[in-house]
């Protein structure tokens, strides 16, 4: 049985509160968050470059760890 | 390892000499990747790593036409190497868990919600915010399609990842998004019909 609580509902009611016209999904932010990595390394600004894929990452768990990841490992390796 | 630039990466991986292009990219994919699950401890990390980017490497090579040249390839590489290593690890955190779980056991009629876990609401909070709960959730309950109310209650109340979710329901992680997105706003909707803003809606439930 699930629990819910004033946490759970926070959460939902911001998913809802937030929506909106313009919103891309797992495959479109897939698709360019290599290139919004680069830019971010390269010291641009890659949210206003790409303000769609900000807002996914913003919204979506799986895709802002993998994000996360690439930027880790990406970051790492060009500080060699 | 020499420095190249996506056209020569492109080139040589495509080229007859391909073994060295393939070699050097296995070894910055396993390094990156290696910082990348820098916080998953796991037992023979070593190998794990080494698998996942040899199953990489094979989607790699047979999506180079896909690479559009807009990041740097090791950037676009890592980032499947990233996304095989991920998809791994939910299925194995995820295997035995069911969507089913995350339904309320309670749901259809009458719904009463568990009592709320903030340690320290005023009476005037809980009654909003209890009220405001039974009207969400009986929205849910109503307004939403069977699948959307079945998504929705296994992410956002089971925390499980959208491709695990996916999975269950015969569906993939993108078209998941969109079938959430499209509950989002009939949500939405149905709250401003009754004349509450989802804004009203979440200020009763801000840490005071």
């Amino acid at each position: 049985m699930m629990k819910i609580n004033k946490e759970v509902m926070y959460k939902m009611v911001r998913a809802i509160a937030s929506v909106r016209e313009e919103e891309i999904g797992c495959d479109d932010c897939f698709e360019k968050v290599d290139t919004f990595v680069d830019l971010e390394l390269a010291g641009k600004e890659a949210g206003e470059a790409l303000p769609l894929v900000k807002d996914h990452l913003e919204r979506c768990q799986n895709c802002r760890e993998e994000y996360e990841a690439l930027l880790t490992a990406v970051r790492a390796m060009s500080e060699k | 390892m020499e420095e190249r630039t996506n056209q020569e990466w492109l080139d040589e991986l495509r080229g007859p000499n391909k073994d060295q292009a393939i070699q050097d990219l296995r070894e910055i994919l396993i390094e990156g990747l290696g910082y990348a699950l820098g916080d998953h401890h796991r037992e023979n990390m070593d190998v794990l790593i080494e698998d996942f980017v040899q199953e990489a490497l094979i989607k790699i090579l047979d999506n180079l036409d896909s690479f559009r040249g807009e990041s740097k390839l090791t950037t676009w590489a890592q980032k499947i190497a990233v996304r095989v290593a991920y998809s791994e690890f939910r299925r194995k955190r995820w295997e035995d868990v069911s969507i089913e779980q995350f339904i309320p056991e309670d749901s259809g009629t009458d719904f009463t919600p568990a009592i709320l876990t903030d340690p320290d609401p005023t009476p005037e909070q809980v009654t909003t915010q209890d009220k405001l709960i039974q009207i969400i959730i009986r929205k849910v309950e109503e307004e939403l399609t069977d699948r959307q109310r079945k998504a929705i209650y296994a992410v956002m109340f089971g925390e499980m990842p959208l491709q695990e979710v996916a999975k269950q329901m015969g569906t993939n992680r993108n078209a998941l998004y969109k079938m959430i997105y499209d509950a989002r706003k009939k949500l939405r909707e149905s709250l401003l019909r009754d004349g509450l803003t989802p804004e009203e809606v979440l200020a009763a439930f801000e840490i005071s």
